[in-house]
């Protein structure tokens, strides 16, 4: 069984939106219609997004971290928003785990998204369905791409490859050796969905530095200063500076 | 969470719509056993009307509530695993059941009440009565089901739908029969306050169980940092989204308090006191007031049970920026 899913790893996220960003540019340019914006150069914009980064200050002055926290839709391997749906538009694929939506069938009465104790779901204020992460299936699937960009459009963005996409069941997959080798972890473990999606913490990072390390005693610098100035008639390079 | 105006209007007019036709079944089974002195058909009739009103009204709320309403037969496709889908099965068939119980009445208004072998209203009133109840447990469970939801995820939740509702059916039958059929009035009057009585101790009991609860989820769990202090600094967007406006009742504290005490007065004592000074005037304005009122009440009820439900992903966003 396949479970296709994020690892994020929270040591390297900057917080850049740019996950968000290229989120949005890809899957409100695919062929199943815009993430429709309302007013979006207006007083009060809003729009549908399937990922947001968020922060959060962890500890108290001055002994503060800022964590930059991604959040998707988490592909849980028990979907509480799939049996609640009450045509089947919600459904998660057997074949790869992706839990996706059917516009078509979408009656948009906002139920899953009760459901769904990560608000990872948000409706589409045009189109009026629901709409969620589909780990750009459009993308991780197309033959015409090139292996390397067969990847969702977040992964593919971030600069500090903080988001790590594959097969969480695969125990020699990169995403699974991350998970058991950092220490990752799913989100809200109290309600047993077991999201696909893992996070990897914060990790200390901590360099010895002894007092000797930071004053050299063989300063070339200082060994440089005390050399004797060369005599005026001594061969140079140009033959011009040395006198 | 965010009360809806479409739901709260849904679940108050067919739990007044189910109530209404269980005291009219109750009243045509107690004649027929005869222990009630029965009406005649054009009671059940009328009755019958009053019941496809409310469900019809209730059902053209329910639309309101979806994004596209003309996909909405759709529903009924996943009644194996979801109460919504089986509550979009059972409410027209409670519908229809009621319907063609009040045309059976109207068909059979020339013969005597109730004479002759079991007649056909009795059997056809039962399974709609079934479905009525069968109706309740649905509109609670699919409240009930969602168990991050800790305020609606209790046995009370489909205890509070089917006694609100009683009580609103039996009160609305009160007030009709104290017009079209007096010698009823007692029954009905007495079985809504004792109706009102069950869904004061079960509201009641919600409250006090709400008030005390623990939230199973907190921040620190919510993004898997295990520190006691953890401040959100930003939500991602200053724009507002689904999340910020679906999860939100965006009233104050005081404002959910004041809703609290106005259903508990308009909901449970007023419409008793209503019912007594009608029936000891035999008034039946008195008596149609105590149903509005009421009504009015579980509105204000209905509301609160949305707001007061504190949704998990809320913790997500605390902050905008």
């Amino acid at each position: 069984m396949t479970q296709l899913a994020l690892v994020i790893d929270l040591n390297v996220c900057v917080g850049c939106h740019a996950c968000v960003t290229s989120c949005k540019e890809w899957n409100t340019s695919g062929n199943a219609g815009t993430l429709s914006d309302l007013r979006p150069y207006d007083a009060d914009p809003t729009g549908t997004f399937f990922n947001r980064v968020q922060t959060f200050e962890v500890g108290e002055y001055p002994n503060t971290q800022t964590v930059h926290f991604p959040k998707s839709c988490l592909h849980c391997e028990e979907p509480p928003c799939v049996p609640v749906c009450p045509t089947g538009a919600s459904y998660k694929r057997p074949e790869d785990g992706i839990v996706l939506v059917d516009y078509d069938k979408c009656i948009g009465c906002k139920y899953c998204s009760w459901a769904c104790p990560y608000g990872a779901r948000e409706i589409d204020e045009r189109q009026k369905v629901m709409k969620k992460c589909t780990l750009c299936v459009d993308r991780i699937y197309d033959a015409a791409l090139p292996p390397s960009e067969r990847r969702p459009a977040c992964v593919m963005a971030c600069p500090t490859s903080a988001r790590l996409f594959g097969d969480v069941h695969d125990p020699d997959s990169e995403v699974s050796q991350a998970i058991r080798d950092r220490g990752g972890y799913p989100l809200m473990p109290e309600w047993g969905t077991q999201p696909a999606n893992h996070y990897l913490p914060r990790r200390r990072t901590e360099i010895k530095i002894e007092q000797d390390e930071l004053i050299r005693v063989d300063n070339p610098l200082k060994i440089d200063g005390k050399l004797p100035k060369p005599p005026l008639k001594d061969p140079a390079l140009d033959d011009v500076t040395s006198w | 969470m965010h009360p809806a105006f479409s739901v709260i209007f849904l679940t108050t007019l067919i739990g007044a719509g189910q109530g209404l036709f269980i005291a009219l079944y109750c009243a045509e089974a107690g004649a027929r056993i005869g222990w009630l002195q029965g009406p005649d058909h054009g009671f059940y009739v009328g009755g019958a009307i009053v019941v496809c009103i409310l469900m019809g009204l209730g059902l053209v709320a329910s639309f309101f509530h979806l994004g596209r309403p003309e996909r909405g037969w759709r529903a009924a496709a996943r009644w194996r695993t979801s109460w919504l889908s089986r509550e979009v099965i059972v409410l027209p068939a409670f519908f229809a059941g009621a319907a063609v119980w009040g045309a059976l009445h109207w068909f059979a208004a020339g013969d005597a009440p109730f004479a002759g072998p079991v007649p056909s209203t009795l059997v056809l009133g039962a399974v709609t009565a079934a479905l009525a109840l069968a109706l309740f447990l649905c509109t609670g469970m699919i409240y009930a089901c969602l168990k991050f939801l800790q305020e609606w995820a209790t046995p009370l939740t489909v205890a509070n739908y089917l006694l609100l509702g009683s009580a609103s059916g039996f009160t609305l039958a009160t007030a009709y029969a104290a017009a079209a059929a007096p010698t009823l009035t007692p029954f009905f009057a007495a079985t809504a306050v004792i109706l009102v009585t069950f869904a004061l101790i079960t509201r009641g009991a919600s409250l006090i169980r709400n008030a005390r609860l623990k939230p199973r989820s907190n921040l620190q769990s919510a993004i898997g940092i295990k520190h006691p202090r953890i401040v959100q600094k930003s939500q991602g967007m200053m724009g507002g989204a689904f999340n910020t406006r679906e999860f939100f009742h965006g009233r104050t504290r005081a404002f959910l308090r004041s809703v609290k005490w106005v259903f508990l007065v308009l909901v449970f004592p007023v419409p008793v006191a209503l019912m007594a000074g009608g029936l000891a005037l035999s008034s039946p304005a008195l008596l149609l007031a105590a149903f509005v009122v009421q009504y009015v009440g579980l509105l204000a009820e209905r509301w609160f049970f949305f707001a007061q439900s504190n949704h998990p992903q809320n913790l997500y966003y605390q902050a905008v920026a």
